[in-house]
């Protein structure tokens, strides 16, 4: 048969590579700004914008979406183009997928700092990016998808299903958390509530790492490994079985994020099992990777790309060993809320995105670029200089985990705790912040290497934008042969690949979801949890605005540590009014569910103008700017609080007209009357209309609901 | 949990995933070996020097 010509679009190839390297080093600056400001919490000066709570989200957003996203995007379309024997099916798309994703990520970079944020990890970002993200989701499938359709080889190899899948995943996922009812264009909240946001947040959050950061990557893998190591994968049976397995049981895995919590227990029993089952999967698949390089062995030791892929492997290895362990009710209850979970977040990132990425660019730069590695030696630079910056960020961190979690644990044989106040733990850990923040720098340094080198490496090519192929094209229908095998008809149709990958996601999230969210019972009402006043709802607005929740949890476990610490456990009903859940996931400062009377107005007053002035050797950053002092602004913003009265109202929350009608003169009442009560004190002078009074009164409301409940129930 | 029947639910997870599964296993191991094969090989195709 004639052979067909046709070119690869290798500049789309390089236009994400780019993007992905420069928001690679911008991901890890930021990270590496944020570690420094745990240690120095007096780094940020008077600058909102640059405060731990709000940048933090800003280097998760660019990790995950900036960096690896662009990455996967880079190898997807280098790799799909040659699996399927044909260019992109559309430049145009292409290039619509690439700028859209880079505005994205810009519109990211400006709101996140400027507070706007919905306060949901991951997915902080506001509805109307959260549309854009939307459709350019669609744009980047109909050309995949569109691709599939036109190619000239007739099986699809089981790359291409990963990327199937993770493009259906998480288009489904996405759209389900990101159902939220918008009060203006830069504000909107969530139209679940309680637990039943904290299990849909965490059912993405959790597939957010599944599908974003671990089956594209997989998909890579199959095929960058193979070609790196110049063999065909070790087996491809064990390929078919990790494939549908992982996104089977992935998908089910969320709710152990919520070990102890006020989340039904049923679900937590499924969210504990399905995550231990993920462990078989997920080592088929590393298993799958480290022997496909088993004849290369020899070439590990000079080539800088194979040792990349073999840490990046025992690295999924080793955090999807951990990851079913932690979900362990046992192991859970150690290192939930402490530093081992980002130590555990960080293995993965760090190590398996991050070098499957810097691997995967090695390998295609000198391709596309018609040339060579400018330098290998640099490279295996990189890789050890790398590898160090791993073990100096997750070490530290592991043995601050562990030994935070002893201490808030510990009690004297009175009974009462031994490290009563929290800050003790935390001080305790500041060496180690430090040794973390050093092997951040390390990795970041790596990362400067490998950009010297890929910019040498460029420049010593020329780029290959058009590169010239041939294949015959795929005539006729294909001719079923008898007896033919279920699974070749899946790999010849893509649909209906795309369809069965899809049931086998919904499944999961359907049988976790839906109970919670129409089982009335699952969630046991208490009769006296009222809706937060004006005057709160704005505070807690600020409180999501400064991204509070990235340091402080709202939930506090059944157990007599925390019991003894915080007061009586969270429950279930207490949230119903909470659109967003705020129970946050990391307790860099102590849990502040039930801080509602337990200090006086003018100690929140002066912690938040100066935590060390209530706390020595605090870490909490200084949030001057909700005060009108020295020359600052600080006055409450509440142009649109009657709009979100009824966008509550409209989520049923059971504000009355008359409530909303009134919310005004509610407001400046209960403002006055706080103002008054600090103004006691000789020395503080405040204006009731100041931010720092709405976050008091959201501060002093919390948790306290519970105790007007009357005794007999 | 006396209320609703959400008990059910771990149950149907249950069975479904091992229906899947063993369906899963089953048909992988049927597969016929010849086409494994050249399923591995696709990402050699059209290689200017393919595999050595
Ligand atoms: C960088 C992490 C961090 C951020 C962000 C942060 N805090 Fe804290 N917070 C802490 C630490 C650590 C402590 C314990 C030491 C102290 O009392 O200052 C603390 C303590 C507190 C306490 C006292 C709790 C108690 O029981 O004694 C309150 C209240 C509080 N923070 C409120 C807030 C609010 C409101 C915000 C957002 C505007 C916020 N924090 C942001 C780290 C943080």
């Amino acid at each position: 048969m004639e052979l067909e010509k046709f070119y690869y679009d290798n500049r789309i190839v390089r236009n994400f590579s780019i993007a992905a390297i420069v928001f690679a080093i911008v991901a890890f600056l930021v990270g590496l700004w944020i570690a420094l400001e745990l240690r120095y919490p007096s780094l940020n000066g008077p600058y909102s914008w640059l405060t731990f709570g709000r940048l933090r989200a800003l280097h998760t957003n660019a990790a995950i979406f900036a960096f690896v996203g662009n990455a996967m995007f880079a190898g997807v379309y280098y790799s799909l183009q040659r699996l399927l024997k044909t260019r992109m099916a559309s430049d145009l798309l292409s290039n619509i997928h690439f700028w859209g994703w880079q505005l994205i990520i810009v519109a990211a970079a400006i709101t996140l700092p400027l507070g706007y944020s919905t306060s949901k990890e991951y997915a902080e970002l506001e509805w109307p990016i959260d549309i854009a993200i939307a459709l350019i989701w669609v744009i980047f499938g109909v050309n995949m998808i569109w691709t599939i359709l036109k190619r000239r080889e007739r099986h699809l190899y089981v790359a291409i299903w990963f990327y199937l899948a993770t493009w259906i995943t998480v288009a489904v996922l996405h759209i389900f958390n990101s159902i939220e009812l918008p009060v203006t264009f830069w504000k909107s909240y969530s139209v679940y509530s309680g637990v039943q946001d904290a299990l849909v947040q965490w059912w993405y959050g959790h597939n957010a790492v599944a599908f974003f950061l671990t089956t594209p990557i997989l998909g890579l893998m199959y095929y960058f490994v193979p070609k790196a190591a110049n063999r065909p994968v070790f087996s491809y049976r064990l390929s078919i079985i990790h494939f549908w397995a992982l996104i089977f049981i992935y998908i089910w895995a969320g709710p152990h994020h919520l070990l102890y919590t006020a989340l039904p227990d049923w679900a937590q029993s499924l969210g504990v099992v399905f995550s231990i089952m993920l462990i078989f999967p997920s080592w088929g698949g590393m298993i799958n990777g480290l022997l496909t390089l088993r004849g290369a062995w020899d070439r590990v030791r000079d080539s800088a790309v194979l040792k990349f892929f073999v840490v990046a492997l025992t690295a999924y290895g080793m955090s999807t060993l951990e990851g079913p362990l932690l979900s362990t009710k046992t192991l859970n209850s150690i290192a939930h809320y402490t530093d081992w979970i980002p130590a555990h977040v960080h293995v993965g990132t760090l190590g398996w995105n991050g070098f499957m990425a810097f691997a995967i660019f090695y390998y295609m730069f000198p391709k596309i670029y018609n040339t060579k590695l400018y330098s290998e030696k640099l490279a295996n630079a990189h890789f050890w200089i790398g590898t160090l910056g791993i073990l100096f960020w997750a070490l530290p961190m592991y043995f601050a985990g562990f030994t935070q979690s002893l201490m808030w644990k510990e009690f004297n044989p009175d009974g009462t705790l031994v490290y009563g106040n929290f800050l003790e733990t935390v001080i305790e850990l500041l060496p180690l912040y430090l040794m973390r923040a050093i092997g951040g720098a390390l990795y970041l340094i790596g990362a400067l290497l490998f950009v010297y080198n890929i910019i040498k490496t460029a420049t010593s090519g020329k780029l290959v934008a058009q590169e010239e192929a041939e294949a015959a094209p795929l005539v006729g229908e294909y001719k079923k042969h008898k007896g033919e095998h279920w699974h070749r008809i899946i790999e010849r149709k893509p649909i209906q690949l795309a369809i069965w990958s899809t049931i086998v996601i919904l499944i999961g999230g359907a049988i976790e979801i839906i109970p919670t969210i129409f089982v009335e019972s699952n969630i046991p009402k208490i009769s006296s949890v009222k809706p937060y006043t004006p005057l709160e709802l704005e505070g807690r607005d600020l409180y999501i605005r400064e991204g509070c929740n990235a340091c402080h949890s709202q939930m506090i476990r059944p157990f007599r540590s925390e019991t003894a610490r915080y007061g009586e456990y969270s429950k279930a009903g207490e949230f119903v009014y909470d659109h967003p859940f705020l129970w946050g996931s990391k307790r860099t400062g102590p849990d502040l569910h039930r801080i509602g009377g337990k200090y006086p107005n003018s100690w929140h007053y002066n912690h938040m103008w100066a935590p060390e002035s209530m706390s020595p050797g605090s870490i909490m950053p200084k949030y001057p700017w909700m005060f009108s002092l020295e020359g600052n602004d600080g006055s409450l913003d509440i142009s649109a609080t009657q709009k979100k009265l009824q966008a509550m109202q409209t989520l049923g929350v059971p504000y009355t007209d008359e409530e909303i009608a009134n919310w005004e003169s509610t407001l400046n009442k209960q403002a006055e009357k706080i103002a008054a009560d600090l103004n006691k004190d000789p020395n503080i002078d405040v204006e009731p209309n100041e931010e720092i009074i709405a976050l008091i009164a959201y501060l002093q409301r919390l948790g306290t609901d519970i105790k007007n409940e009357p005794t007999s129930n | 949990m006396i209320s609703s029947g959400i008990e059910i639910y771990p149950l149907i997870s249950f069975i479904l995933f091992f229906t899947f599964f063993i369906l899963m296993l089953v048909f992988v191991f049927r597969q016929d070996k010849k086409h494994i094969q050249e399923m591995s090989n696709l990402p050699f195709e059209g290689d200017k020097n393919p595999l050595q």
